[in-house]
């Protein structure tokens, strides 16, 4: 009996998501004197999660296996988890993970308990902290079933080093009984820039812009701090950005460490969205703006002015500090 | 083309949120429910469906009869007939159970629900009722199309977009994409009397696995007053320094 994490990887490289829920399941397995078992496909550096208390991982080398598809990879993780017995299984909350989870539950009869802030509560019980009502509440959750599946929150519970003697064996993918037709054709995404998902710094810009055609210098922020760019609701309704920048309840999550909203009034749905965020910081020219109650530091001043010397004064500091 | 759209009944997105019975249960005091908008947008693309390829759409929603005005809404919208499963939902596994057996009764082509709830965010429906029924799943779908039985649709992935293909029978996974927030529909009087007289049936639900439950709730920690920089300067010395973020 062991804790199995599925640790994600692009190309064959480990994504920043797969060292935090490595420390999560390290955490958990030392609650319940265990070792922490991972599953990967096609990595090339099995090896670094000893740095994260992985003591054995799996890696399903498999050709058919190098693009994402839910059901195979959830069939795949479904065997490890009974080849090893293992009793947790944690995962992360990205896009691709939210979707095999639910596929996983159901292989496994197992209770799934997603968006986890924190080690858990207890295991025996079994009962988690996680985020409900969109991040306008916490749930403790109890998951009763034999096999429990816990989805960390992004970058709630950190990456923690725990150096462990770490071994890696070669697998090969395991076939799936369910019905699966679904086939990727095309991915379309942004290479070389940080995600709303992974980014440390998210900017993002609301209808005080005025406009879509002056996001040129909200971009130009972004770039200096090396950050992912999102937007408010209206903004994305009325065309001015695409959907995937739209963050809030409805739309994307936010849990960066700094959340920079300029020209963004704070209807309640958007900050419950961007509330994980560690750091928040509202320019704003309406000083009445609810955001500036759920902000950590603001401006009060015209987004036309401040921005354009962020970026200057920014240009300098990084020019400093490196 | 037979589709199911399940629909959660959920506090309106501008709810304050409280608890009650010493935090161990959700307030609903003074709490507007609507349909979750998830699966508002997978309703509306439904819509689409029967308007342009005939396709006849059924709602599901498990709860008491207090969800009774959120499923008349989405009747009103043009849905064409209702069950109401009568349970409490508890937790995603169970419910997810509990549409099972009105998938597997009703013969359906496609069947929708949101990507997840806006109240307890479990985003495990879709994905358990397709592998209950051996449907096939697409989840965070943002653009659906179906010709005969071949379907192509596109899923939002982070940093980026991802187009599949796949056939019927399916289940989708919904949220916004699907339609844009515009092509949301507002129900007239005339669908409103006519949703009256559509049918909505009650079914008893069957046995189910509770995987899951919510012992307690809490609510973040009140937030310290604000910093205001006066200057730019001020500000970047702040997120530095004591924030430690840049």
């Amino acid at each position: 009996m062991s804790v199995l994490v599925y640790t994600e990887s692009e190309q064959g490289k480990f994504k920043k998501n797969a060292f935090e829920v490595a420390s999560y399941a390290s955490a958990v397995a030392k609650m319940m004197g265990t070792t922490v078992t991972a599953i990967a496909f096609n990595t090339t550096e099995g090896e670094s999660l000893g740095e994260y208390g992985v003591s054995k991982v799996m890696n399903v080398k498999d050709g058919s296996l190098e693009t994402f598809n839910a059901g195979a990879f959830s069939a795949s993780i479904a065997e490890a988890v009974k080849s090893t017995d293992a009793k947790v299984v944690i995962l992360s909350s990205s896009t691709d993970t939210k979707y095999l989870a639910p596929l996983l539950a159901a292989k496994l009869s197992a209770g799934y308990a997603p968006n986890v802030v924190q080690a858990p509560d207890s295991t025996a019980p079994f009962m988690v902290k996680r985020t409900a009502f969109s991040n306008k509440g916490f749930a403790h959750t109890q998951i009763d079933t034999d096999i429990k599946i816990v989805g960390v929150s992004n970058n709630a519970f950190g990456a923690h080093e725990n150096k462990t003697e770490v071994s890696v064996e070669e697998i090969s993918g395991a076939a799936d009984a369910a019905t699966n037709d679904t086939k990727s054709i095309e991915i379309d995404k942004v290479v070389g820039k940080a995600t709303i998902a992974d980014a440390d710094i998210v900017v993002s810009a609301g209808r005080g812009m005025k406009g879509p055609e002056n996001w040129g210098m909200i971009e130009e922020l972004a770039d200096i701090l090396g950050a992912a760019t999102a937007c408010s609701k209206p903004v994305s309704d009325l065309g001015w950005r695409p959907h995937g920048e739209h963050v809030g309840q409805t739309g994307k999550p936010v849990a960066s460490n700094l959340y920079i909203a300029i020209g963004i009034s704070g209807a309640i749905q958007h900050l419950a969205g961007v509330s994980a965020s560690k750091t928040k910081v509202v320019i704003n020219n309406d000083p009445e703006a609810p955001f500036f109650k759920a902000a950590d530091y603001g401006i009060v001043g015209d987004a036309f002015e401040v921005v354009p010397q962020l970026i200057e004064k920014l240009k300098d500091f990084k020019a400093q500090n490196g | 083309m037979k589709i199911l759209v399940c629909i959660s009944n959920v506090p309106d997105t501008t709810s304050k949120i409280n608890f009650t019975d010493g935090d161990t249960k959700f307030d609903t005091n003074g709490v507007q429910f609507v349909i979750n908008p998830n699966d508002e947008f997978g309703l509306t693309r439904a819509m689409w469906f029967k308007e342009k390829q005939g396709a006849t759409v059924h709602i599901a929603t498990v709860g008491g009869p207090t969800v009774e005005p959120t499923m008349r809404k989405a009747l009103a919208i043009g849905a064409d007939e209702a069950f109401r499963i009568n349970t409490e939902p508890t937790d995603g596994f169970s419910v997810a159970q509990q549409l099972a057996e009105v998938v597997k009764n009703g013969g359906y082509d496609l069947v929708i629900g949101g990507r997840e709830s806006i109240d307890y965010n479990g985003g495990m429906v879709p994905g358990i009722l397709a592998s209950l029924t051996n449907m096939n799943f697409i989840n965070s779908c943002i653009s659906l199309e179906i010709d005969g039985t071949n379907v192509t649709a596109v899923r939002e992935i982070d940093g980026g977009k991802e187009k599949l293909s796949s056939s019927l029978p399916l289940v989708v996974g919904g949220q916004k994409g699907l339609v844009e927030e515009s092509d949301l529909r507002i129900p007239n009087m005339r669908g409103i009397m006519m949703a009256r007289k559509k049918s909505l049936s009650v079914l008893e639900p069957v046995e189910a696995i509770k995987a899951t439950e919510d012992k307690k709730f809490d609510k973040p920690a009140p937030k310290g007053q604000v910093k205001l920089a006066d200057s730019v300067d001020q500000l970047i010395d702040l997120l530095h320094n004591e924030a430690k973020v840049i």
